[in-house]
């Protein structure tokens, strides 16, 4: 069973969506390991080590997603998971912004998926299976 | 109705106490230098005729138990994956099992890591690393690395459940003395002590203390059944929970200063609060955490390292003394005995040092955090804000003439509201030295034993 670390990132106590997520890839067949809200990077990274994780899917849902997301992917490499697969989504970024352009920060920051708000958990499940090769 | 002798065979003190059940009490007690270099019977004898001599009459017991700290306690290497995740369960592990870790390592072993176990005479490793269904590759190398070192020390596994064959393979290929136990956290978070805690003290009866001479005692006495620490942990742990009619002290933190470490013990929940978010690996109930740098004697070092120059420089001026000077001194004549007021002096300022460090690094911490949502509480550790009782044992809290001033040490002085130290708990110091001996009582009689320490332990 591929293991798969989520949680939610930074000073964000949103917890309903976490739940959402942990349920649907549960059921999906994946061993999820949920570190909760108010989560650092490296919680995230930390549980990713010990098991053994392939992909770790940040949540944010506050508006902050760039100030906390910046710099998990140098993290990653230094912490010896330099390869692991990274998403985030949520409200990543405050204000109407173009997604697009969102996008393209986060990705150059080493985030492998970016989902702009509103995405349905089903169209992640999608590419996590794609992904992870299932 | 029962007679027992209860025996703690310490570093320095072989201390024996004998309990009358039919008296419901301590009928008296008696201590000797531990002789554990030459022969161990011989000072246990020695306290024993002082014992008879002090209660005024020969007694056959029906029951001798020990515990044992002599030669060097129990000497442990914790091994792990990430620092804040297995290694801290592994060391979670060995302290609860009574033990002293002495080394503590993360991620991938190196030679000098696996040559420092041979040189620093750890008695048994711990060896963990992922959750279960997690990492393998590190753990299966650090296995292969401490098999090819043919270190020969007892090696307890208690990492990833998944690579456990292996391990064993491992085990029998290199003729390691290997055993298997649970993980020590099976899942990110989760603390699991149980299964690994009574390997240790099982490999602790059978084999260390033989290799130490402290098992030829068990001709004379019944058996040796736990590493001190783990009975004061036990008799903490009856003391806080209660025994059936018989009811417990609640919420409590026991603090033990002695020459080489100091040892603080908590004995509650992680937080009896619903609006504070729970961070980092599981707390456990009966919580215990050695500062090996601090300490009267052989530590006191560490307390001046402790200390920022300023500090220093405060203190001296404050208290009219030459802390660093004192300390060196203490370090130096390690059976120093306060002489005159000045000494005890020292020595009172050092203790209170030793207890406002020890609980530092035992408490947790809470921290608020301003979210859109509000305001809310992020707490790593344990909150012992609430704790009823905080308990001193020790010689120096034991002997001082103002034993609550050190044991305040380790309440919320400086009113940070962020440092979850006790807030107004009541002291009570353990005066007649009995912890450890009613954590061996407890194994037969634990409504006994919780008795004995609701009597003795005295409100200062």
């Amino acid at each position: 069973m591929k293991s798969i670390v989520i949680g939610v990132i930074g000073a964000d106590v949103h917890a309903v969506g976490n739940k959402i997520i942990d349920y649907t890839l549960q059921n999906a067949g994946y061993n999820v390991i949920n570190i909760g809200v108010l989560s650092s990077q490296e919680d995230f990274i930390n549980a990713a080590i010990e098991t053994d994780a392939k992909m770790i899917l940040v949540s944010s849902l506050y508006g902050h997603g760039e100030i906390d997301c910046r710099g998990m992917r140098d993290k990653c490499i230094e912490a010896g998971i330099g390869n692991i697969i990274l998403y985030v989504g949520g409200n990543i970024v405050v204000g109407k912004q173009n997604f697009d352009e969102v996008r393209r920060r986060f990705i150059e920051m080493g985030f492998n998926r970016v989902y702009a708000p509103g995405t349905p958990i089903e169209k992640a499940l999608k590419d996590i299976r794609e992904d992870l090769g299932d | 109705m029962a007679s027992y002798l209860l025996i703690d065979f310490g570093s320095t003190f072989t201390k024996l106490t004998a309990v009358d059940s039919s008296i419901g009490d301590v009928i008296g007690s008696a201590s000797h230098f531990t002789t554990v270099d030459t022969d161990i019977t011989e000072g246990y004898q020695n306290a024993l005729n002082q014992l008879y001599h002090n209660i005024g009459h020969h007694i056959s017991f029906d029951h001798t138990i020990a515990c044992s700290s002599a030669a060097g306690g129990l000497k442990m290497a914790a091994i792990g994956l990430v620092q804040e995740l297995t290694v801290e369960a592994a060391k979670r592990v060995c302290l609860g099992a009574g033990a002293k870790v002495d080394l503590v390592f993360s991620h991938h072993l190196t030679n000098a890591e696996v040559a420092s176990i041979t040189k620093q005479k750890i008695d048994i490793i711990l060896l963990a690393g992922g959750a279960d269904g997690g990492n393998t590759e590190c753990v299966l190398y650090n296995a292969r690395k401490l098999g090819e070192a043919e270190i020969g020390i007892p090696i307890v596994y208690a990492g990833n459940k998944s690579c456990q064959d292996d391990i064993a393979d491992i085990f029998t290929h290199y003729g390691i003395d290997g055993y298997m136990c649970e993980n020590v956290m099976p899942k990110v978070n989760v603390l699991n002590i149980k299964s690994a805690r009574d390997q240790i003290r099982e490999i602790f009866l059978k084999k260390i203390i033989v290799a130490k001479g402290i098992k030829k005692i068990e001709s004379q006495i019944d058996q040796v059944v736990l590493p001190t620490p783990e009975a004061v942990l036990r008799a903490s742990e009856l003391l806080a929970k209660g025994y059936l009619h018989e009811s417990g002290l609640g919420d409590i933190v026991l603090v033990d200063i002695g020459g080489a470490t100091t040892d603080m013990y908590s004995m509650c929940n992680a937080t009896n609060r619903s609006d504070v978010i729970l961070h980092g690996l599981e707390e456990p109930f009966a919580k215990r955490t050695v500062e090996g740098d601090l300490g009267m004697r052989y530590s006191a070092p560490g307390i001046i390292k402790s200390l920022s120059r300023e500090e220093i420089e405060f203190i001296n001026q404050d208290k009219g003394v030459d802390i660093v000077e004192a300390v060196q001194y203490r370090y130096d004549h390690v059976s120093t005995i306060p002489e005159d007021d000045r000494d005890e002096f020292i020595d009172q300022l050092l203790a209170e040092m030793c207890a406002y460090q020890a609980m530092q690094r035992h408490v947790g911490r809470i921290e608020e955090v301003l979210t859109p949502m509000g305001k809310v509480y992020n707490q790593v550790g344990k909150d012992l804000s609430e704790v009823a009782y905080v308990i001193g044992t020790g010689g120096v809290i034991i002997k001082s003439k103002k034993a609550r001033e050190i044991l305040v040490k380790t309440t919320n002085v400086l009113h940070s509201y962020l440092e979850l130290r006790p807030t107004n708990p009541e002291f009570l110091i353990d005066k007649l030295y009995i912890l450890a001996a009613m954590g061996l009582l407890s194994q037969h009689d634990p409504a006994l034993a919780l008795q004995i320490m609701k009597k003795h332990l005295m409100t200062v």
